[in-house]
């Protein structure tokens, strides 16, 4: 059996990669990807919390995260489609419409 | 000492494809190692004894919200890299050496955590995982989930409906 503190530390190095992606990438497609992995790191801690607890409260929490993270990923692209089509380009230093 | 094995394979197959998607220029090269990672993940689950959700982990992140992503990628032609003017090679630096910071901070939490008492068998968590226990828990009125349930069903209507009104041309 794997020690739990084995997928905690994979799921921190997933979620540390998200970060720095969302940090570092300018195309704001790549930004969500990273966002995805963010959670899908939280997802694995809950997982791997829920098996080992033996309780079924990490799966519910994970079957709510994926509906919000689907529900999320669709309005976002609406988003940047929406963007490019008014601007012709999606970069995230150019895009600062809200920035007085 | 197989479990172990299949945990490091995995774990190498998983982190390098998230690197590979953080590094690559290119976003179709992106999102093809995310479906990789995500794709790992999912027999992370079923080796947790977590059968629907790496079943739903496959259906619905490697394969709706992915297709999603390809199909916004090629829409919007993004197939060459953007090359941004302002990209500074300062923030990068920063990104990288925070993101240290952070990683050693979850390490420490994570690495010594231990669950107090004793391991649960794995034929318990073997029944946890299958359709009909996630069912009964997410269904069960004394449990605090089928609320939580069918407001997820209005919150995805709401996002249908607003992609649909944000991405349709206006008349």
């Amino acid at each position: 059996m794997v020690p739990v503190s084995y997928y905690l530390s994979l799921s921190a190095v997933l979620f540390t990669i998200g970060v720095v992606g969302v940090l570092v990438k300018r195309n704001p497609i790549q930004v969500f990807m990273c966002i995805e992995l963010m959670l899908n790191a939280a997802n694995l801690t809950f997982i791997a919390l829920g098996r080992f607890y033996g309780t079924s409260v990490g799966e519910m929490y994970v079957i709510f995260a994926l509906a919000v993270a689907a529900a999320e990923v669709s309005v976002g692209l609406g988003i940047i489609v929406t963007i490019f089509r008014t601007r012709q380009s999606i970069d995230l230093d150019e895009t600062a419409l809200l920035k007085s | 000492m197989p479990a172990l094995i299949l945990f490091w394979i995995l774990a190498i197959v998983c982190i390098g494809a998230a690197l590979t998607m953080v590094t690559a220029a290119n976003p179709v090269r992106s999102a093809l190692s995310l479906v990789v990672c995500f794709l790992a993940l999912a027999v992370y689950y079923v080796t947790l004894s977590a059968q629907f959700i790496g079943a739903v982990q496959v259906v619905v992140y490697a394969g709706a919200v992915m297709v999603l992503f390809l199909f916004v990628i090629m829409l919007l032609n993004l197939g060459a890299p953007v090359t941004s003017s302002t990209k500074g090679s300062n923030q990068n630096t920063a990104a990288v050496a925070l993101g240290a910071i952070l990683l050693l901070v979850l390490f420490i939490s994570g690495i010594f955590f231990e669950i107090p008492g004793k391991a649960v068998s794995p034929a318990t968590a073997q029944a946890q995982g299958t359709v009909k226990a996630v069912g009964l828990t997410l269904y069960n009125p004394h449990l605090p989930w089928l609320f939580p349930f069918e407001a997820t069903s209005l919150l995805l209507l709401v996002a249908v409906v607003g992609a649909i009104v944000m991405t349709r041309r206006q008349v």
